[in-house]
């Protein structure tokens, strides 16, 4: 077919040269064309030569009409637009198209020629014949793959997909060899109780022996199969929903947690014997309890009386039961152990303050009553005779009535400045912010016993030459008088300082008590006559004991228990302000002394002892030596080549020459200068002590990259002697965890909540890593340590 | 509780180092004064003990299948045998137990695949299997799927099996050897991996019901385990007497060579913490391995123990069995100086502080030494004396070849990459 995209051709040229054309040839002659060389003819390129005419004469007309027609439509076709005419019937057929096709030909067999007419050779033929030059130059399909390497392929993208749905896992893995701690189970199961039912139903009895029992039971119609919940509880137990039981459980626990979180909290309370934190935690009550009644009093002016009625009821009832009196057991035990026991005394004084306080009078006043300054008087003069204005001040309350006088503590402030400056400045030392008062209550303590002592001095005045402290504080008490507060200038001497004092007076107060039994007495008279006795011996080796030892037996002292250090020079100021004030070292007087003073002795013979014995070792000048022979060592030795003989005279008794000895004898460069140069107590030597190495580490070990960090990792303690219980635990906490008993089941999506999501959806891989590779976990590095 | 009230001032504590050194010292010794792995044996079996397996819900219930095609059931708490099944004849190639722990299967050489209750049977009944598939070859060995009602079974090719049928799901052939073993992934429960008597290793992926990947060792693999807790790491113990851990990712270099054994490795099993395993050798002995450490951290053996054909982790860590020649099954403590039982807190405070005393100290010469102190057997003694100075002559001829050959003729190839033939894809 290779005449089809072909232009029509000129006959008149291509005549000869269109083969197959045989009827056109073998046919009638040609047609004159009016325009020559376009006349066509067109026939039929497979007509060949087997189709020669048939009906030649026929055929002969018909052929001229068609030519005609064709001729016409070349004709008009050359005026540029081509204009199909409908054909016209112009005679009756059988055959009638209805495509408007005339039934001329009808007969005739259809030429292809004919039918490629109205193909436009430029502009519709152009694609097709573009395809077809294209499926000209197609090879022929290639054969399919051979079965191994199709397999190969597939096996590559399935290996490729499967690794990255692998890799998914990196993450997690990497995080799970970096962690610090994996507790296995990862996931902690709850432990689900199979119901019973479900157990019984499944069982049967089998063997005679349990059908035998199984029957005996039916006889006796005990309940096997029943439903172990009425429906009730069924249904109850399906209202409530899993969460809220939960919850309520959750409620519950913390409950109980918190409650017995305070049981524990109150036992511990409880169980504190720090005399101190009682006394703090009673006065923190006590503060309270006053604040409340201010506000009680400004508020509710009834309720307050009602309640300072109250108090009166309690101060009525202890002066009735003289509860806190020193005469109970306890109290007379405490007396025994107050002589040496600090904690003691204090808590002697402090019930004594106890029962001064409950048995003060209160004073009822209405609030619009008081004007600032008259209840001070009256306080001071009235009600509380014994406590001094300066405790008052400070601690108002004590008064028993809120408000704190403002003026007065001026006015007390201005007199201590005046009167003793010095004591100001040794109270201000000693005292602690918090301790305030505490000073306050047992200054009206040291009131209320020097009252007592005053008493007591009348009865028995035997008893003030004892001790000269004791002498000579007396006078200045007496000025006071029983019933008035004492000079603001004795109470600032006396100031905090007072206690030790004061104790000693209330192993004596007591004996002034009511009424005690025989062995109380004799108790107490002993004990007074061992103090005289101690006082005497101190009062006697205060002269023999040479300075010195005196210093000594000072340094001691100030060795010993901080506030008895503190209360010693202020038990002087009330002695003799002057002796303070002149700065002379004075003797303290303490029963432990003449102890002292013959450990000192004993310390004397035993160096004596020692330097005997060892007499004749100087371990300076050895050490001194010891060191120059290590320096002496140090030193870098000259390298001796002189051989004797070479180019000089041989023979016994001839030494090289200086030249020789000058040229070979080589000197070293000097060392560089010893590390111990400046320090002369100490030898450093930096040789290597083999018998150390060892034990010594001598590689760098591989996951450290400096020797100094593996050296902090050594130096550093873990265990409890070293570290808080918190920080041991932590420090010593195993890398895996794992629970006796427990299935330890393989990783799952289930156990990592961000894989959960990525793999239920199952599409995204939350990670890509597959072309890269990971680092290379175990490589070992191994560099020498120092 | 009795609260000390203490002073953490450093001057009140001197020498801390000194001092620490000295405990870890003696925690080391005590360690090694009271490393008795060894618990109990359970004998019974009249053959060599051919494979065991875990039930996956039990921790006291464990089975295990000898060479005369028994399987016996054992309780591990009472050190029992609590039922024995002539499953099969011959040998009983491989079992494994189904996911839910209701049933177990096992193959034999009788060319069966049987399914048998873990219930023993009722009063009465016959101790029968619930299936029994007849195949037309040797089945080696089987492996259930971790969540569905799937298992695995190897042989001439990796036959995949629904419960339900009698016929595989499909079969999966790569090369035409005999496939030793063959595992599935716990954590990518699609994944499967089989060795085969052609020295080769072979991922398949059921999804796609196709092979994945192909390495070729120098010498066969006799099985492999995955990892539980690293869903691409799978450890192949080998003829060679090594084992290999791979990164199923990068299959062209192993991760890690594991060598210690000197003879060939038989079967290898992964605790469930992921961080170990524990290898059974040909050589007599078991040795436990850390994941990311070349050399064993613990080797057992005893006299009486011959050579270890199957070995499994239990499922809390705690204990090692396994199954050897003369027709026992030992168990094992994984620590060998842990003290069994509940331990006080005061107890287990010292413990932790013993341990990591130990871990702080354990670079120190004398430390090292006693922490790393094993009784070996003679023969294996002999044997890895013999193999050092065999490995170093080696060395010394590859040295001496490279320098007398052209520079960059004879190229440095590592260790790792020395056991590898190819990667077939």
């Amino acid at each position: 077919m290779r005449s089809f995209g072909r232009p029509p051709v000129p006959c008149g040229l291509r005549w000869p040269g269109t083969p197959g054309h045989g009827r056109c040839r073998s046919g009638l002659s040609l047609w004159p064309s009016s325009v020559p060389g376009i006349a066509l003819c067109r026939a039929p390129a497979w007509a060949g030569p087997g189709s020669v005419t048939v009906s030649a004469v026929c055929q002969g007309q018909e052929d001229g009409e068609r030519r005609h027609q064709q001729l016409l439509e070349a004709v008009s076709s050359l005026s540029g637009r081509r204009r199909r005419k409908l054909a016209e019937r112009t005679e009756a057929s059988t055959q009638v198209s209805e495509f408007n096709v005339s039934c001329k030909g009808a007969g005739e067999k259809l030429v292809l020629s004919e039918l490629l007419q109205p193909i436009r050779p430029k502009s519709a033929l152009s694609t097709v014949k573009k395809e077809l030059t294209k499926v000209k130059q197609k090879k022929a399909v290639e054969l399919p793959l051979s079965k191994e390497e199709a397999e190969r392929v597939v096996r590559e993208a399935a290996y490729v997909r499967t690794s990255k749905d692998v890799g998914r896992w990196q993450q997690v893995v990497l995080q799970n060899r970096r962690a610090e701690q994996l507790v296995f189970p990862l996931k902690q199961e709850i432990a689900t109780v199979v119901p019973l039912e479900q157990v019984v139903s499944a069982w049967k009895a089998r063997t005679p022996l349990e059908q035998e029992i199984f029957g005996l039971l039916h006889k006796t119609k005990q309940p096997i199969t029943d439903p172990l919940l009425t429906p009730e509880e069924t249904a109850s137990l399906q209202a409530m929903s899993l969460e809220e039981a939960r919850q309520r459980r959750a409620e519950l626990q913390k409950a109980r947690v918190v409650q017995s979180y305070y049981e524990a909290k109150a036992r511990r309370e409880k169980k504190i014997k720090s005399k101190k934190y009682h006394r703090v935690l009673k006065k923190s009550k006590r503060r309270k309890a006053l604040k409340e009644f201010e506000l009680l009093h400004k508020s509710d002016p009834e309720a307050a009386l009602a309640k300072l009625e109250e108090l009166e009821q309690l101060r009525m009832q202890e002066r009735m039961s003289l509860k806190h009196q020193n005469k109970g057991k306890w109290a007379r035990s405490r007396a025994i152990m107050a002589k040496y026991d600090l904690e003691a005394r204090k808590a002697m004084q402090e019930q004594l303050a106890r029962n001064k306080e409950l048995t003060q009078k209160v004073r009822v006043e209405l609030p619009e009553e008081e004007p600032s300054d008259v209840p001070e008087e009256d306080l001071t003069s009235e009600t509380v005779p014994t406590i001094p204005v300066g405790a008052s001040g400070a601690n108002p309350w004590m008064l028993g009535k809120p408000s704190g006088p403002a003026e007065e503590l001026k006015v007390q402030e201005g007199l201590e400045n005046v009167a003793v400056p010095d004591a100001v400045e040794s109270k201000e030392e000693m005292e602690k912010d918090d301790d305030e008062e505490d000073m306050s209550e047992e200054e009206a303590l040291l009131q209320d016993f020097m009252q007592k002592r005053q008493v007591r001095q009348q009865q028995a005045r035997s008893l003030e030459e004892q001790g000269a402290d004791e002498t000579e504080a007396v006078p200045e008490l007496p000025g006071d008088g029983p019933i008035h507060p004492i000079s603001a200038e004795d109470q600032a001497s006396v100031g905090i300082e007072q206690p030790p004092q004061a104790q000693e007076e209330i192993l004596l107060s007591e004996q002034l008590g009511r009424v005690q039994t025989m062995d109380d007495v004799d108790a107490l008279a002993s004990e007074e006559r061992v103090e005289e006795q101690e006082k005497l011996v101190v009062a006697t080796a205060e002269k023999p004991v040479p300075a010195r030892a005196e210093k000594r037996v000072q340094q001691q002292e100030e060795g010993r228990a901080g506030d008895k250090r503190a209360k010693k020079p202020a038990k002087k100021k009330i002695i003799s302000l002057e002796a303070v004030l002149a700065g002379k070292p004075q003797q303290v007087q303490c029963p432990s002394l003449p102890v002292v003073v013959e450990e000192e002795e004993g310390g004397i013979d035993q160096r004596g002892v020692i330097t005997e014995a060892f007499a004749g070792d100087d371990v300076v000048a050895d050490f001194t030596r010891e060191k120059r022979k290590a320096e002496e060592a140090a030193k870098p030795q000259p390298v001796n080549l002189v051989l004797p003989g070479w180019g000089e005279w041989g023979g016994t008794g001839l030494k090289p020459s200086a030249r020789k000895i000058k040229r070979f004898l080589l000197k070293p460069p000097p060392a560089p200068p010893r590390k111990d140069q400046h320090l002369p107590h100490v030898i450093m030597s930096e040789r290597r002590n083999i018998h150390a190495a060892a034990h010594q580490v001598s590689e760098l070990p591989f996951p450290f990259e400096r020797h100094q960090q593996f050296e902090q990792s050594i130096r550093t303690p873990v265990g409890a002697t070293w570290n808080t219980q918190r920080a041991f635990q932590k420090l010593t906490t195993p890398r895996i965890i794992t629970r006796s008993g427990h299935i330890i089941k393989p990783l799952s999506a289930e156990d990592v909540p961000d894989m959960a999501t990525t793999a239920g959806t199952g599409a995204k891989p939350a990670l890509e890593i597959v072309p890269q590779r990971p680092e290379p976990p175990l490589c070992r590095r191994r560099r020498r340590a120092r | 509780e009795l609260m000390i009230p203490r002073n953490y001032d450093p001057a009140l504590h001197p020498f801390e180092v000194p001092r620490e050194y000295t405990r870890a010292l003696n925690a080391t010794k005590l360690e090694r004064v009271f490393a008795k792995p060894f618990l109990s044996s359970l004998d019974g079996h009249r053959d060599g003990v051919n494979c065991m397996a875990k039930h996956p819900k039990s921790l006291s219930t464990v089975l295990s299948g000898a060479c005369d095609g028994e399987v016996k059931i054992w309780n591990l708490t009472k050190r029992q045998c609590v039922r024995t099944i002539q499953a099969h004849e011959g040998f009983v190639r491989g079992m494994c137990a189904r996911f839910c722990g209701t049933s177990f299967f096992t193959v034999g050489d009788d060319k069966t695949v049987k399914q048998w209750k873990m219930e023993s049977p009722e009063y009465g009944e016959e101790e029968e299997p619930i299936h029994t598939i007849l195949g037309k070859t040797v089945y080696t060995g089987i492996d259930h799927h971790w969540k569905e009602a799937v298992f695995a079974t190897c042989g001439h090719q990796v036959d995949i099996w629904d419960e339900q049928r009698t016929s595989p799901m499909c079969s999966l052939t790569w090369g035409f050897d005999s496939i030793s073993s063959v595992k599935f992934n716990p954590i990518e429960t699609y994944l499967l991996g089989s060795c085969a008597s052609d020295r080769n290793i072979v991922l398949y992926d059921m999804r796609k019901s196709t092979p994945l990947k192909k390495v070729i060792l120098n010498m066969r693999t006799n099985t492999l385990c995955w990892n539980p807790m690293e869903a691409f790491v799978f450890t192949a113990a080998n003829e060679d007497y090594n084992l290999y851990s791979f990164d199923m990712r990068f299959l062209e270099s192993p991760m890690m060579v594991h060598m210690d054994h000197v003879s060939a490795v038989l079967d290898v099993d992964y605790s469930p913490t992921g961080k170990e395993f524990v290898s059974a050798s040909f050589d007599k002995s078991i040795r436990i391995f850390p994941v990311d450490k070349g050399h064993s951290r613990e080797v057992y053996h005893t006299k009486r123990m011959q050579h270890v054909i199957t070995v499994k982790w239990t499922s809390d860590n705690k204990y090692i069995l396994c199954g050897s020649d003369e027709m026992n099954i030992r168990l094992w403590k994984a620590n060998a100086s842990e003290k069994l039982g509940v331990l006080a807190p005061r107890e287990k405070a010292a413990m932790n502080y013993n341990q990591k005393l130990k871990e702080k100290f354990q670079y120190h010469p004398k430390i090292r030494r006693i922490a790393q102190h094993r009784h070996l057997p003679k023969s294996i003694f002999c044997q890895i004396k013999e193999q050092r100075i065999m490995r170093e002559a080696r060395r010394r001829k590859e040295l001496n070849r490279r320098k007398h050959s052209k520079p960059g003729s004879m190229p440095f190839v590592s260790e790792r990459k020395k056991h590898i033939v190819a990667v077939v894809k």
